[in-house]
């Protein structure tokens, strides 16, 4: 698997209880280097740091950093572990950003999050927080509620100006510079790419992000597990709860316990029922930025039907909750299946009506062929995921190369673009919403009977009639409210295939019912780092689409 | 052929205060400028769509420039990052203007207590109606529209300004 990692560096790593191979501070940037160019890691999925400053054992030192990394066939995961010594008063460790270029952002987070430096990175400055913030606010001494005014916005041109000079541009005073965002329609939230004109040509960008940075991480660490799933709806807010099933999904794998298989399959329908809406906005969004306002009523009135349906089942539209850790929180009511006939139905009618508008339209075609184009390599080494990577024409998808739940006995196809623009983003979508709908017959075909959560009474809670009649069920209920299910001390990376990619989550935890650390890598931030490259030499119309097209959602972008 | 009022009226003439003329004129045309930042901005789309359908209410010609906007509707979690925007933008919205908070995040920080969420927009911009919700269900936005409404339709919009000159946010200087 890392075969020539294990010759060169023997002696120099240490695999510890959590399978993590702890390399030196000193040999790391060749170790990573070693992993990519000789063993195949080519995909590096997160880095993030951990500080053990409470941590109830012991550690080496306060501060490790952590990188995980994907072989070609996206199979194989390896996580590396660094831990930092203190350099008179200063943390640093070598950057890795001109090894993958999705280290880039990444690095700039922990520097961001946790104050760790990294030598020799192009641009080490903040990326959530604002140019005002003070302190590390993910480190353990920061106080959680501690906020700080931010009185200006930054002017992004320390940023800008050595990047026009990369260009070969000595004075900008021909160039028009311009905001676009992160008030802007077709900013998608909150995203701000400032960018100089040529006229009407995008000369350079830069993109800042954490307009929508809420702290996410941060809160995880005083909520139970349970408690924290609430706060995952709302980091991919167009498709909630696949956010829910990954989180319980990597909980589950940390406690080591298989769900039911009613509830697995019961994940799968509503997980894939959640791809197709989240599909359906981003589509909708697309087309409405080009201009195509009809197709924004196909396609966005069928959610409405799902809507109506997740309320039924969840009680609630938007931010549904609906995943707990060992399963699901209500089965399937009655007549559910019926709804969900009818969801379809629209959905698909939806989608013929938009297709038979833009499918064959020259204006469509011209507006999307050949924009912003992104080729394979550039996706894998951007760190792309989703529908974003398989339009560049990489295969990539965690439901067929690490198939969890049913996957593997469920035949779907994974829809690939040749191209990398525009249109192959919004084809492959078309056609993931076709495969998706796909797998909801089959796995309602094949739905088991049986339970919907596990029975073990340290991980579900009772039935409220055992709540109210014995004392078993009532202290049962009352310890798992109180707190929490309690995950044995492990530190995991788990990830599921989510509308827009591999989310995952890497979970440090010290045996409570609360995690010591919750890291989320979402798709989109990947992708949002790669934008600046992509817009560069386009025009600014077009610039509208690369964003829509990649479904940057800001709620996981910023966290 | 005359339709609605006019057919009733006819050529005679009807009396009333100005200001309840322009109330009742500005009740039925609100712009709206979307702040839409996260998941409340998810519910706007529907509540601009087909089926809840805010041009009933007429208040569908969204703008996106403030300069062309009377009300407000920041839906979605305002960020420490995010508020001077938010301000600028408030800034430059022409009187008389109206904002409404939408989702427990504007109104209060809802559940992100923490070091990077404005704890309410109220101390940032004044607000005039909140709606309740993560994210509120359409009813409850439009049922703030008619709020909205009912106050211009009350108001005293030529006599009296409407310009909030006490209120002092925590980025006003």
């Amino acid at each position: 698997m890392h075969s020539h990692f294990d010759t060169k560096f023997k002696g120099l790593y240490k695999k510890d209880e959590n399978g993590i191979f702890v390399v030196e501070q000193t040999f790391i940037k060749a170790a990573i280097k070693c992993l990519k160019e000789e063993d195949g890691f080519h995909f590096l999925a997160d880095i993030t740091a951990i500080d053990y400053l409470e941590f109830k054992k012991i550690k080496l030192t306060r501060f490790a950093i952590v990188y995980i990394l994907r072989d070609n066939e996206f199979k194989n995961t390896i996580t590396l572990k660094v831990y930092i010594e203190e350099d008179e008063g200063d943390l640093h460790v070598e950057s890795i950003s001109d090894i993958f270029f999705s280290a880039n952002w990444a690095e700039r987070e922990v520097w961001d999050q946790y104050g760790i430096k990294f030598l020799n990175h192009p641009n080490m400055k903040r990326v959530l927080n604002h140019k005002e913030f003070e302190g590390h606010p993910l480190r353990k001494d920061y106080p959680k509620t501690k906020g700080q005014l931010c009185t200006k916005t930054d002017d992004l041109m320390d940023e800008m100006i050595p990047r026009l000079e990369q260009k070969g541009y000595k004075s900008h005073n021909d160039l028009m510079f311009l905001n676009l965002g992160p008030a802007h329609p077709a900013s998608h939230g909150t995203i701000r790419t400032f960018v100089a004109l040529d006229g009407e040509n995008i000369v350079s960008a830069v993109s800042e992000i954490g307009y929508l940075h809420r702290g996410f991480e941060k809160s995880c660490e005083d909520h139970t597990y349970n408690q924290i799933i609430p706060y995952t709806d709302r980091l991919n807010y167009c498709s909630a709860i696949l956010n829910n099933i990954a989180f319980a999904h990597t909980v589950e794998g940390m406690l080591g316990v298989t769900i039911p298989e009613r509830a697995q399959f019961i994940r799968v329908i509503i997980g894939e029922l959640s791809r197709v809406i989240d599909h359906l906005v981003c589509l909708a969004a697309n087309l409405v930025d080009m201009g195509a306002l009809t197709n924004y009523w196909y396609l966005y009135n069928p959610r409405e039907a799902v809507y109506d349906l997740l309320s039924k089942l969840t009680g609630a539209r938007l931010t549904n909750s609906y995943m707990r850790i060992g399963g699901v929180a209500h089965d399937f009511y009655d007549g559910f299946e019926e709804d969900l006939a009818g969801c379809i139905k629209e959905i698909e009618q939806g989608m013929s009506d938009t297709l038979n508008l833009v499918e064959h339209n020259r204006i469509f075609h011209d507006r999307t062929q050949n924009v912003g184009i992104v080729s394979a390599e550039e996706a894998i080494n951007s760190g792309f995921t989703g529908p974003n990577l398989r339009a560049s024409g990489v295969a990539y998808d965690l439901r067929k190369t690490n198939p969890y739940y049913f996957y593997d006995t469920l035949d779907f196809d994974i829809a690939i673009g040749s191209v990398g623009d525009v249109y192959d983003r919004m084809m492959v979508r078309f056609e993931e919403i076709r495969q998706s709908i796909s797998i909801i017959h089959q796995s309602m075909k094949i739905l088991p009977k049986g339970n919907i959560i596990v029975s073990d009474r340290a991980i579900a809670l009772p039935k409220k009639q055992n709540v109210y009649n014995d004392i078993e069920g009532l202290m049962g209920q009352f310890k798992l409210i109180m707190d929490g299910v309690r995950v044995p001390t492990r530190e995991y990376y788990g990830a599921i295939e989510a509308a827009n990619g591999e989310l995952g989550f890497f979970i440090v935890s010290d045996g409570s019912g609360t995690p010591y650390k919750v890291k989320v890598r979402p798709p989109c931030f990947p992708a949002m780092s790669a934008l600046p490259k992509m817009l560069e030499e386009g025009m600014i119309a077009d610039s509208v689409l690369c964003l829509g097209s990649l479904n940057i959602i800001a709620g996981e972008l910023d966290r | 052929m005359a339709v609605g009022a006019e057919a009733i009226f006819g050529d005679s003439v009807v009396t009333t205060k100005l200001d309840s003329a322009i109330g009742w004129a500005r009740e039925s045309s609100m712009w709206p400028y979307i702040f839409g930042t996260a998941c409340c901005a998810i519910e706007f789309m529907s509540v601009a769509s087909s089926k809840f359908d805010i041009s009933r209410f007429g208040a569908e010609v969204v703008r996106f420039s403030p300069r062309q906007a009377d009300l407000m509707i920041v839906a979605g979690t305002i960020s420490y990052k995010q508020a001077p925007v938010l301000k600028k933008i408030y800034d430059q919205m022409p009187e008389p203007k109206w904002v409404v908070s939408m989702g427990a995040c504007a109104c209060s920080g809802g559940f992100y207590d923490n070091y990077t969420t404005v704890q309410g927009i109220d101390s940032i911009i004044p607000v005039d109606v909140y709606v309740a919700g993560c994210p509120p269900r359409p009813e409850a936005l439009i049922d703030a529209l008619i709020q909205i409404q009912e106050q211009q339709a009350k108001e005293e919009s030529i006599v009296k300004d409407r310009i909030n000159t006490k209120f002092k946010g925590r980025l006003d200087a």
